[in-house]
């Protein structure tokens, strides 16, 4: 009879603990190759995730994950420029103000982050395409194009790079661009700021041309050029 | 009201999700259930990366609401080291946040370092284990560790390491970074006293001519007065932090910890 009992019945904590698999999962040392995500136990793991961490739709939502910023990029003559900000915001805490938002993939591959639902860019020089520029996001978008601009303060550095845009831009000039429209997202766009990241990709591969603190930026362009008339240290 | 109780929970795309932590009743019976796995355990932590150190430090105290749980709960952590107390580690880690899952998250940190040391015969360095944790956080995106995790060594040159983490595992290689409760205290005071935010060389002159105060390495004697000063500020303005001081710090000789009271009320 005990042995019926024990062929049938199972064990009182069988399902204490971890499993067998995830026991595996623990002293594996090497990241499986498709990763395998976690999810809430309930009907809806999607609310859970936005209740928990959507500051959009929930801004007291317990986790907040950083994102905010400005991205851009555009081909001209003589390659592609790709400018970043640097700062993270979560909620209303700047997180950081030294984001590397540019992604070095290898020597003549760039890509852009920008957090929460905003895109991301590709840029890079290949044989069979030249020059070649991608707007990529996370639903699935996937748009080639001569110009973006991607992020909170994507308005402002579009407002001041398609005034100025030109494809025959000399290097120099489509360099200051890229400075000069994210400096001005940085300005206008509370969610944007910190330093200036700047990269030229070329033929023969990218050129980093500095990771620059916009506030000495800024008063350079101010007094040097008497641009940013509208801000003065009068009070009338 | 009836969508909250998900008789279509697979389709239904309306809130569908409630924090209240006790279930509330409905008419007819219908009980509603809240599926809310988290708990703020307060505390703080604040790592610095020195020129051939990194210290990380974290009050003990842990609270939830204005209860005390105890008054010694370590958020400081040994990575990888030949045995449970972690001796002979050469890495360290602090969770700040929810205590349980900063449990989990660094028992599962510290069994994959000990496995890659039996695997490959050599320590795991600084910068690998920094990509590993970040692919941990990563895994659990959509269900994620509640926690603000920062993790120290020292780099290849034997340069103190610094790295932080969001909840999602996005991070950053820095030079000193405060989390928890008190983060948004400590941090600005960080930004100038390490980085020398703000500072600028006396009469250099005014608008861009300013110089900037050149930043120079901070000696660990000075660190670690610098750490104590962001904690005693830190208690006597937040509830949730004080108790007691627990460092960690990296040399090129192993791991050291320093404990010292803080105001207990």
């Amino acid at each position: 009879m005990d042995t019926l009992v024990a062929q049938y019945s199972r064990p009182l904590f069988e399902n204490e603990g971890s499993s067998q698999e995830e026991q595996l999962e623990l002293i594996q040392t090497l990241p499986p190759l498709s990763l395998k995500f976690a999810l809430p136990p309930i009907a809806q793991p999607s609310a859970f995730l936005r209740a928990t961490t959507d500051d959009h739709s929930n801004p007291d939502c317990p986790i907040k994950i950083a994102h905010g910023t400005t991205t851009l990029a555009f081909r001209f003559k003589g390659g592609i420029i790709v400018a970043t900000d640097s700062r993270a915001t979560a909620g209303n805490w700047i997180a950081s103000q030294t984001v590397k938002k540019v992604i070095e993939i290898n020597n003549c591959l760039l890509g852009t982050m920008a957090g929460g639902a905003a895109g991301t860019m590709c840029a890079g020089v290949t044989p069979q395409e030249g020059p070649a520029l991608y707007y990529i996001d996370s639903d699935g978008t996937r748009l080639a194009g001569n110009l973006f601009c991607v992020g909170s303060g994507q308005t402002f550095a579009y407002g001041v790079l398609d005034a100025e845009y030109s494809y025959d831009l000399e290097d120099e000039a489509a360099l200051e661009l890229g400075r000069r429209s994210i400096l001005a997202a940085t300005h206008r766009d509370a969610y944007s700021g910190g330093f200036i990241n700047l990269y030229h990709v070329k033929e023969d591969g990218w050129v980093k041309h500095g990771f620059s603190d916009t506030n000495p930026i800024f008063w350079k362009t101010k007094l040097d050029k008497g641009e940013f008339s509208n801000v003065t240290s009068e009070l009338d | 009201m009836a969508a909250l109780f998900g008789q279509d929970a697979l389709t239904d795309n309306g809130p569908g999700y409630a924090f209240s932590q006790a279930p509330s009743s409905a008419a007819g019976g219908i009980r509603e259930r809240s599926f809310y796995p988290y708990t703020d355990n307060g505390g703080s932590t604040l790592g610095i990366a020195g020129e051939d150190f990194t210290i990380l430090a974290g009050d003990t105290r842990s609270t939830s609401g204005y209860n005390i749980n105890t008054r010694y709960a370590p958020k400081v952590f040994k990575i990888g080291g030949d045995d449970s107390e972690g001796t002979n580690a050469t890495i360290i880690l602090s969770v700040v946040g929810f205590a349980a899952d900063g449990q989990i998250l660094k028992e599962r940190l510290d069994t994959i370092v000990k496995m890659y040391r039996y695997q490959h015969g050599k320590p795991m360095s600084v910068k690998a284990c920094a990509q590993r944790l970040s692919t941990i956080l990563y895994g659990k995106r959509f269900f994620p560790y509640y926690v603000h995790a920062i993790l120290g060594g020292l780099d290849e040159e034997g340069k103190g390491a610094l790295y932080s983490y969001d909840p999602v595992g996005s991070y950053e290689r820095e030079q000193c970074r405060a989390g928890g409760a008190a983060a948004s205290l400590i941090m600005p005071f960080l930004d100038n006293q390490v980085n020398f935010k703000n500072q600028y060389v006396p009469e250099s002159g005014e608008g861009h001519a300013l110089q900037e105060r050149p930043r120079v390495p901070l000696k660990r004697k000075e660190t670690e007065e610098l750490v104590r000063d962001a904690f005693t500020s830190a208690v006597e303005r937040h509830i949730e932090v004080g108790d007691g001081l627990q460092m960690l710090v990296v040399t090129k000789d192993g791991v050291e910890e320093i404990y010292s009271p803080l105001k207990r009320d």
